[in-house]
């Protein structure tokens, strides 16, 4: 049904022209064109925080205040208590990820709680990203991670308590970065 | 759903290297002759003669005889391919806009080139209008000098042009989540894929005049839309093939490719690629972000799952006939297709319409480059029975492309990420051709 007579040929052209396409002179030499940025300016853009909690700004919030903040800006996508619906479910599912019908949350899925904080101050509400304050932000975080059982519902949330708290699934990756 | 009919003068072209007794030349040859004929009966026929005092206009298309669309100052498809667009798909409707995917129509295009508007899209609250006059690139991190570029200063850089492919790492998950197959165009539910040529500065350049401090190991990309896009990137793909990416085949970026600037990771996830880039930071580990944690993670059956699977796998799939179209009869047609990887080069692509029985090499149109699309062409004499069309693609690392059942076999149940499995597509005795499972 299928033939290819001239395939070995045509394979070979190929080649050699791909071999060829590759060799581009990659330039290693700029003109230092950048300006070098103020410690203010660094410190006003560098906005990601890593699991260390290295960045993390001043300010606190309890589950109790994150509650009010969710209700206002987050429950018309996240549902009820991180019920879900239309947006992800963000409460539940801790020890379902090895069973036929795993439920990812934040409390059962996200290896950290600085993510967290990260995510929600710079992509959250979705339609006014980065308007809630310092407070705001570890409030929500609080009352999230509260709802997943994984703080006291007083526990305070601000940048010395966050990078500490220990996720269900902080063990649960497995790192293809090297693979 | 649009149907899009087989055309037997596009599809029944002549291939080299093909046995049926076709073959270019002979094409040709009757061309020639069916001409001849044509001006020959013109010539002789009493209707023509009686019109040969009349002006030949009549006998024309309208088109041939009047002054056509003036210049423009930038060119647009003709109004006839109207239909040829993007799949949209949005995940939460009205509530966010911006969040979802333009898929490109796999089916419509040939080539190995994706258009600039119809590139895919996944993107994560829109499009931002961003002033270029306004916007900068600032390094910092594990750097002697953070540095702060603005985009006049980018354009001056010596740069670098490089055609590869970008696949989110999300693409053809609607064929591996469903039970059932979906009945839709091969672009709408593999479509997250696309192939451009893209000039830029290599991002090593960039590194080595902020000064990279010991310790570093990683980066963190940054966009600025507002979903302020991030992901952690090994500097050693800095060090590799990574771009400060500014033209998208020839022309400066589109907004939905991150007008003004880019990253490109050639062959590694696309949401890597990250657009609209405002900061990259040296990092002496990963940040974790959400879309390196929550997402874009590779779930397993025991409840562990694979972070950081950074590369592209080896895929392909047939683009005509593909689903949805319809065969027009028997005879000759040809399989035509795209494989890529983001291991290096795609070194072989089998194609079977037996459902794996027996297979055989295609084509591939060269040159063959490094994490590119290719293309592969098979002709195929269709005999008017049932067929099951497959391709499967083998990289230059011999890397094979699996089956959609050891994908799932590996992987949780809600595992979507990463799915470079086979595609099978059914032809019927009637002509219609569904997406199946096999």
């Amino acid at each position: 049904m299928f033939s290819h007579k001239h395939l070995a040929g045509l394979l070979g052209t190929t080649a050699l022209l791909g071999a060829c396409a590759a060799q581009t002179n990659v330039p290693t030499q700029g003109p230092n064109l950048g300006r070098v940025a103020s410690a203010d300016e660094v410190a006003s853009r560098d906005i990601s925080i890593p699991p260390s909690g290295v960045g993390l700004p001043a300010g606190s919030g309890t589950s109790k205040q994150g509650a009010a903040v969710y209700a206002a800006k987050c429950q018309s996508c996240h549902g009820e208590k991180g019920a879900g619906k239309p947006a992800d479910m963000l409460v539940g599912g801790i020890g379902t990820l090895a069973t036929g019908k795993p439920v990812r949350t934040v409390g059962s899925f996200w290896p950290y709680a600085t993510t967290l904080f990260d995510y929600i101050r710079r992509a959250m509400p979705i339609n006014k990203t980065m308007s809630l304050t310092n407070d705001e932000t570890y409030a929500v975080s609080a009352y999230l991670l509260s709802l997943n059982g994984i703080i006291a519902e007083d526990a305070v949330m601000n940048a010395q308590t966050l990078p500490q708290v220990k996720m269900p699934n902080r063990d649960g990756f497995i790192d293809y970065s090297l693979k | 759903m649009k149907k899009t009919e087989l055309s037997a003068s596009r599809e029944a072209r002549p291939s080299q290297g093909h046995d049926n007794g076709v073959n270019r030349r002979s094409f040709l040859a009757r061309g020639v002759k069916a001409a001849g004929m044509m001006a020959a009966g013109g010539a002789t026929g009493g209707a023509a003669l009686a019109r040969a005092a009349e002006p030949i206009g009549s006998t024309f298309p309208a088109w041939s005889t009047v002054i056509g669309a003036p210049f423009r100052g930038y060119g647009q498809p003709s109004r006839f391919e109207e239909p040829t667009k993007r799949f949209v798909a949005r995940a939460y409707g009205d509530l966010a806009p911006g969040t979802g995917s333009a898929r490109t129509p796999l089916e419509a295009l040939e080539g190995v080139i994706t258009p600039n508007g119809l590139h895919f899209e996944r993107s994560h609250n829109g499009v931002p209008d961003i002033d270029p006059a306004q916007h900068t690139l600032m390094i910092h991190g594990l750097v002697k000098r953070p540095l702060v570029f603005s985009m006049a200063s980018l354009l001056r850089y010596p740069k670098i042009s490089r055609t590869c492919f970008i696949e989110c790492a999300g693409n053809s998950s609607q064929n591996i989540l469903p039970a059932e197959p979906l009945q839709l165009p091969v672009g709408a539910v593999h479509g997250l894929v696309s192939c451009a040529e893209w000039t830029g500065i290599p991002l090593a350049l960039l590194l080595q005049e902020a000064g990279i401090e010991p310790g570093a190991k990683w980066l963190l990309a940054e966009g600025a839309d507002s979903a302020g896009m991030s992901r952690s990137v090994p500097i050693a793909k800095a060090f590799d093939d990574a771009m400060v990416a500014l033209y998208q085949n020839g022309e400066r970026l589109r907004p939905e490719q991150g007008y003004p600037v880019r990253l490109l990771l050639p062959g590694w996830e696309g949401n890597m690629n990250v657009k609209w880039l405002r900061r990259i930071k040296v990092t002496e580990g990963p940040t974790h972000t959400k879309d390196e944690t929550s997402k874009y993670t590779d779930p397993l059956p025991d409840g562990k799952a694979r972070q950081f699977t950074l590369g592209i796998e080896v895929k392909s799939l047939i683009t005509r006939p593909s689903a949805g179209m319809k065969m027009e009869g028997r005879g000759l047609y040809e399989i035509s297709g795209i494989a890529w990887s983001g291991a290096g080069r795609i070194a072989r692509v089998e194609v079977t319409a037996d459902g794996g029985t027996n297979w055989q090499n295609a084509m591939l149109e060269g040159p063959v480059l490094s994490k590119s699309v290719v293309r592969f062409r098979l002709p195929w004499q269709w005999n008017g029975s049932n067929a099951l069309l497959q391709s499967r693609a083998t990289d230059e690392k011999g890397n094979v492309q699996p089956t959609r059942k050891a994908y799932k076999e590996a992987m949780a149940v809600d595992s979507r990420f990463h799915n470079n499995t086979i595609v099978t597509w059914s032809v019927d005795a009637d002509g219609s051709i569904k997406n199946v499972f096999a």
